[in-house]
């Protein structure tokens, strides 16, 4: 019922080669394979099987058309990457860390593996790969060939004609001989010159010459040549990164280098000299992997925040894929638009990204802070700590400061979305709002109303608030423009205020002062009453809405969550909980707040006029939940259980200190859709192509005839049944194999095949295609997130609704049976 | 992948006037434009009491000053014409619609009638036992009205000189009139007893009257003539005439009595001059103020010409000023000479592009300011000595500060700062110790100001003029500190004010029962 959302991706294994042209990047995700189309963006398939990360990729030099994968979890996969299917298991029983394959080793792998009886030492073995009938086989003949190499994939690296390997760890490299079985060992000196830190970062090896290229940590690159003499080898150096050197790669003849590091600076480097380098400068965030395809003609890099570029041959940037992009600290919450209903959080440095849930991807990146963002250690970033959206969404409100501590340099700005353009534009620009960092923000939400009502709220550790109106400029003649200016500032004991909230009606404004909530009339600026319960500091408050708008709920740091009824001004209920979020729903009058004990979050749901929860939800996770934040549906759900009723109208998101999205979900395990119809949704994912959509017209004609002759069923499951034809018809022609190996298959697909499934079994199979178009993309989201993570749901595995698949099915035509004609009575 | 973003240079709203189309407009009204240099100030015999423009080109006007009236042609400083035959003084010389008679009051109560080409009078109308202040033509050319300080408003026909009506309805002097464009029969009276009165000749008695509140010193109608607008105290009033004299808006913008007012040709705009020498112009859409000019005494008259060419003024003390639009021919040649480089910059950018056409696409080029393309290459110092340069330093400080900020923000500023010569050294500080002051710069420069103390300490005492600039800053900064301390006491009195002033709200709250914290607490209202 919990499933992780956010996509973590760990490695990037290099873009495979179909005919001449990249089209597929492949791409280590997690515990996933993903394979993503290079020219439209779209994930293509998911790949899951491992239990654990995957450490490694590797195309099968032998077949292109497949991938050798290895994971923590011990085991080596070999896929077929194309239909994602796994096609063996080697288990191999200890950790992989990394895998390389050769061209020249036909039956092995090469993998790093933990040393036994000691940490930290890891040794590179080769892998056989026994050759067997059956799909799951065990592959426990290694051969150790390096002692002591480092573990990362970036580490090793095997040189021109597989005929050596080049391992580097702190300031040592080691080159082993295969022919020779000769073993070399060079280091360099540890003596830290001019401050710098020499020791290896990554290394690779030179196509096509006997040369290595080896990355530091002090930002230099050195490029071994004459390595087959202990004595007389030499090398010379590269400079021009600042800082550490995150990877290199060489293109397919060798001829050019690329690096890349903290800088967010690809660099080119031609024929190996300095004077001769080309840039590719502001990618966005540090490189962390850099790949060339197979072909040479694209190549992408892999960054921090959760994003792959694929940049062109001769250094253009072509596309970019990104889902959800990890910021270093989601300082601004998370925050739902309400125009678009997308979830809005910190982004790159100084932007806001609107990340949509129901098709996983960036909608887009507003720049708020505007400035050029340099990737230098120590340096005092600004960046977005507060958002706050209007209720229509025309106003958007951003509060950016510099990380010192002492003198924030404060900027509030306020967005116009402009109809025309359909982004926000900047409206008013207000330096140092307040005289010490701003603690919260809120505006009127009186979306009935208009604008005149509209006012922002902010609270400051500088002991104000500060209420900020719209005037509208003065002269006369020239267009009507507004602009944002301070109306009041308030102030309680000279205590920090560090919360504000509107009452629903906008009525009301509650402020914390440190132990105190104030309540203050909107209208007049005066005090009306204070609550506290001491001791402890309030922590969060909100209004209660709908039914109980007469409530205010209040969190202290000292672990209690306290009702008040603003009717008499006393406290309603109170409870002893150390509630870290306290969320409500603005649909309904149900309150989320998320506990943190020993280390586990827990859940509770709770409506304001009551003191027990209508839901709690222990051991929600691991980690520490820091946001959450309800998004409203699109259409109320269909909930059987009176217990998630709350979930009716809004879905609930949680982010973890380990920047996981989480959701909560109603759909049982039974209900995820199966590997075959997932297959389906991917081939739909595929560009259309002239041919398919010719056939499509012809089927869609057919199918209409069958259906008048009464016979669906035999061509419907023929048409279910050959993934193979359709495979056929979606590929381009110049990536097919040639025609006379492919006809056999298309004929034996075309024919009828004899056995013949039970009518019932079929009709279901209808239903289910059926429902599945139903279904719109919100669905295939959440299964979507939910294949992301599968510990939580053995976790919470006892939670799970128990309804049979046929009990849902009964559930669900039940619902679609039309019962207009109750509402004549 | 992102562009370089060039450093954001923060824009402060200009303080003081702002510039909108009316100030260029009305700034366009330049003295004694028409001839040489020379202001065109005329100095009559007395004080100015009207002003007249002809309604027929070349729009001469007739000044009533004393006891004489003088025709003004437009670029003139002396007389064309003078019409002296009054015994005592004239008021209110008044050009009838074709421009070719002209009607002035006096102080022994006649209305005499002058022909524009003549030098004694047509007719005389006698009549009034009391001066006569208020003298205008109806539009059907042939009658007249006038106004007098017997408290009577008459209308007198031309061609036999005689009395028609008189009104007898004023309690009080009647001293500005005015007569409807529409209608030949409609004209209005304004006088001292705060009352506008409409009168239609047809009838026997006003058909309007208008509660001004103050005594009226004139009054207009719009040439539509809805909409009528008065004058007196320190107030102008719009009324609406079809809505039964219904007060539409009121002006105080004067500190002084409004003395007189005008409306432009198109009717957009109305001026008033008041005795508290200013003239100010209004939106006739929004009725708020989008000029105003100042003059040096009080204003008594004021007349717009009707192509709005000419701004005449008469003041208390009998001097004329004479404003003279600036002609916008300029403009014109201007555009003529850029038009064909817009051509050729529109040149095939219409084209489109058919289906089979392969579009190559430009990039667009970029501008980048110089600082700007020598931060995007990391080259503080030389970013610094760019925007140090005196066109940017002296007129816009403030690009000089953000690229200072920008360079602080990436750690490179004591880097830019250290190892300059001692004419760069005064440079800085020359800047540094006239802008530290300025409340938008504070927070930049007094970092910029601490980095060269410590960075150029070693050598204080080796040139003079550098030496020079820091006891400048000195000194600086601490006129800034006394300055700010004496705000703080002047905030202190003012706090202490305004306490006594803010209503104890004496209004009971609940006792908190769970949790008894109850206080109110002083607020103040930030502007």
């Amino acid at each position: 019922m919990v499933s992780a959302g956010a996509l973590r991706v760990v490695r990037c294994g290099g873009s495979a080669l179909c005919g001449a042209r990249a089209v597929y990047l492949l791409c280590a995700s997690g515990d996933f394979v993903k394979v993503y189309s290079v020219s439209t963006e779209e994930t293509l398939r998911l790949m899951g099987g491992h239990a654990d990360l995957v450490t490694g990729i590797r195309l099968n030099p032998q077949n292109h058309m497949q991938l050798y994968s290895s994971s923590l979890d011990g085991t080596i996969k070999l896929w077929d990457f194309m239909d994602g299917i796994p096609i063996k298991t080697f288990t191999v029983g200890c950790r992989l860390l990394a895998l390389y394959t050769l061209a020249s080793a036909e039956d092995s792998v090469f993998a790093v593996i933990p040393k036994k009886g000691e940490r930290d030492t890891f040794q590179l073995v080769s892998v056989k790969l026994t050759k067997g009938a059956g799909q799951d086989l065990e592959a426990k003949e290694l051969s150790v060939i390096l002692d002591g190499v480092g573990a990362s994939m970036k580490h090793i690296a095997f040189g021109r004609e597989d005929a050596y390997v080049v391992s580097v760890k702190d300031v040592n490299l080691q080159v082993y001989f295969f022919k020779r079985k000769l073993l070399n060992r060079f280091s360099l000196s540890t003596v830290k010159t001019k401050g710098g830190d020499n020791r290896f970062s990554c290394v690779v090896c030179h196509p096509t010459e006997d040369c290595i290229a080896t990355g530091h940590a002090d930002g230099k690159i050195r490029l071994w040549r004459n390595f087959h003499h202990r004595k007389e080898y030499t090398y010379s150096t590269l400079h021009w990164h600042h800082d550490i050197v995150m990877d290199l790669t060489f293109s397919i003849e060798g001829t050019r280098l690329l690096s890349g590091g903290v800088e967010a600076v690809l660099v080119q480097w031609h024929n190996e000299s300095s004077c001769q380098k080309d840039f590719l400068p502001r990618l966005g965030s540090p490189i962390e992997y850099i790949s060339m395809s197979s072909d040479g003609a694209l190549c992408c890099t892999l960054h921090a925040d959760n994003r792959i570029t694929i940049i062109n041959s001769n250094l253009r940037f072509s596309r970019s894929i990104q889902g959800l992009i990890k910021s270093r600290d989601v300082k601004t919450g998370l925050v739902v638009d309400p125009r678009t209903k997308a979830l809005v959080l910190n982004g790159e440095p100084g932007h806001l990204q609107f990340y949509s849930l129901q098709t996983d991807q960036q909608l887009f990146s507003l720049d708020i802070v505007q400035r050029q963002y340099i990737h230098q250690a120590g340096l005092r970033q600004s960046d977005l700590v507060k958002v706050a959206f209007s209720a229509q969404g025309t106003w958007l409100a951003t509060v950016e400061e510099s990380e010192e501590v002492t003198d924030p340099e404060l900027q509030l700005k306020l967005w116009f979305f402009s109809e025309e353009t359909q982004s926000f534009k900047l409206n008013t620009r207000i330096n140092t709002p307040h005289d010490n960092h701003i603690t919260d923000m809120c505006f009127r939400d009186m979306g009935e109303l208009g604008d005149d009502s509209l006012i922002l709220v902010t609270t400051g550790r500088d002991c104000v608030f500060k209420v900020w109106v719209m005037v509208e400029d003065t002269d006369p003649e020239a267009q009507p423009s507004v602009s944002w200016t301070c109306d009041f500032v308030g102030s309680y004991h000279n205590y920090q205020a560090t919360n504000c909230c509107f009452s629903e009606d906008g009525s009301l404004l509650a402020v914390s002062f440190e132990e105190t909530v104030t309540v203050w009339d909107s209208l007049t600026w005066d005090l009306k009453c204070t609550f506290c319960h001491p001791p402890g500091n309030i922590r969060n408050i909100c209004f209660g809405r709908l039914t109980c708008s007469k409530y205010l709920i209040g969190a202290t740091d000292y672990g209690f969550l306290c009702c008040w009824n603003l009717l008499t001004c006393a406290l309603e209920w109170s409870a002893y909980l150390n509630i870290v979020v306290l969320q409500p729903d603005p649909l309904s009058e149900h309150i989320a707040a998320v506990s943190w004990l020993s280390k586990e979050s827990s859940l509770f749901v709770f409506k304001p006029n009551e003191p027990r929860p209508i839901y709690i939800q222990r051991n929600l996770c691991k980690e520490k939940i820091l946001l959450a934040a309800f998004v409203p549906r699109d259409e109320p759900e269909v909930i059987s259980s009176e217990k998630y009723l709350w979930l009716r109208k809004s879905q609930l998101f949680f982010l973890t200190d380990t920047q996981e999205l989480m959701t909560l979900s109603t759909k049982s395990l039974e209900e995820r859709l199966t590997p075959s119809s997932k297959q389906l949704a991917v081939e739909e994912s595929l560009p259309v192509t002239p041919l398919s959509l010719l056939l499509g017209k012809h089927r869609h004609q057919q199918a209409q005839e069958d259906i008048e002759l009464g016979k669906p069923v035999v061509h419907n499951k023929q048409e279910q049944a050959s993934p193979a034809v359709k495979e056929l018809l979606h590929t381009p022609a110049h990536v097919l194999p040639s025609a006379s190996f492919l006809c056999t298959i298309f004929i034996n697909s075309l024919l009828i095949s004899k056995e013949k499934k039970g009518a019932e079994e079929v009709a279901d199979e209808i239903e289910m295609e059926s429902e599945k178009a139903e279904d719109d993309s919100d669905e295939e989201y959440v299964t979507a997130m939910e294949q992301e993570d599968t510990s939580h749901m053995e976790l919470l595995g006892e939670m799970t609704c128990k309804l049979s698949k046929s009990q849902e099915k009964e559930l669900r035509k039940i619902r679609k049976t039309d019962y207009s004609w109750i509402s004549a009575f | 992948m992102a562009a370089y973003k060039p450093v954001v240079v923060q824009a402060c709203p200009k303080l003081g006037e702002k510039i909108t189309q009316d100030t260029l407009y009305w700034r366009g009204y330049k003295e004694g434009e028409g001839g040489p240099a020379t202001p065109v100030q005329i100095k009559e015999f007395g004080a100015v009491n009207k002003i007249d423009f002809s309604p027929v080109p070349p729009y001469n006007y007739a000044v009533t000053a004393s006891s004489r009236i003088h025709i003004y042609g437009r670029y003139s400083q002396e007389p064309i014409k003078t019409f002296s035959r009054f015994r005592e003084a004239a008021y209110c010389a008044t050009y009838r619609e074709d421009g070719r008679l002209l009607a002035a009051g006096s102080e022994d109560g006649s209305i005499c009638l002058f022909d524009i080409g003549g030098k004694a009078p047509l007719r005389q109308f006698e009549g009034h036992t009391k001066p006569v202040h208020l003298v205008g033509f109806l539009s059907d050319k042939y009658r007249i009205f006038s106004g007098g300080d017997d408290y009577s408003s008459n209308l007198w026909d031309i061609p036999s000189a005689t009395e028609i009506i008189s009104y007898g309805e004023h309690t009080d002097y009647v001293r500005c009139g005015c007569a409807s464009k529409v209608n030949a029969d409609v004209f209005l009276t304004g006088s001292y007893d705060h009352t506008v009165k409409l009168f239609d000749a047809r009838t026997k008695s006003s058909v309007m009257t208008i509660e001004h509140g103050h005594p009226v010193e004139s009054v207009l109608l719009f040439p539509s003539g809805g909409l009528l607008v008065s004058a007196g105290g320190r107030y102008v009033k719009v009324w609406d005439v079809l809505k039964g004299g219904q007060l539409l808006v009121s002006l105080k913008n004067h500190h002084k009595t409004v003395t007189c007012l005008c409306l432009n040709s198109s009717g957009q705009r109305l001026l008033s001059g008041s005795l508290d020498r200013h003239v100010k112009i209004y939106s006739t859409t929004s009725y708020k103020v989008v000029h105003s000019f100042n003059y040096a005494t009080s204003i008594l008259s004021l007349a717009l010409s009707p192509e709005d060419e000419t701004l005449v003024v008469g003041m208390t003390n009998g001097v004329l000023n004479v404003k003279h639009r600036k002609p916008e021919e300029k403009n014109e040649n201007f555009q003529k000479k850029r038009q064909p480089a817009y051509r050729t910059y529109v040149k095939g950018r219409t084209y489109m592009p058919k289906q089979e056409d392969f579009c190559v696409s430009k990039p667009v080029k970029r501008v980048l300011r110089k600082y700007d393309k020598l931060l995007r290459s990391f080259q503080s110092s030389k970013a610094l000595d760019a925007v140090l340069e005196p066109p940017i330093m002296l007129h816009t400080p403030e690009v000089t500060v953000a690229v200072m900020q920008e360079l602080h923000r990436r750690g490179t500023l004591r880097s830019a700062l250290a190892g300059r010569d001692e004419k760069q050294v005064n440079l800085l500080l020359t800047f540094v110790a006239r802008r530290v002051i300025e409340p938008r710069f504070t927070p930049v420069l007094v970092t910029v100001a601490d980095m060269i103390t410590d960075i150029y300490q070693p050598v204080v005492g080796q040139s003079a003029i550098v030496d020079k600039q820091f006891l400048k800053l000195q000194e600086a900064i601490g006129k800034e500190i006394n300055y700010q301390e004496e705000l703080l006491e002047v905030l202190g009195m003012m706090d202490t004010l305004f306490a006594t002033f803010t209503k104890k709200t004496d209004k009971c709250l609940e006792e908190n029962k769970s949790n008894g914290v109850t206080e109110i607490v002083g607020t103040n209202r930030n502007y």
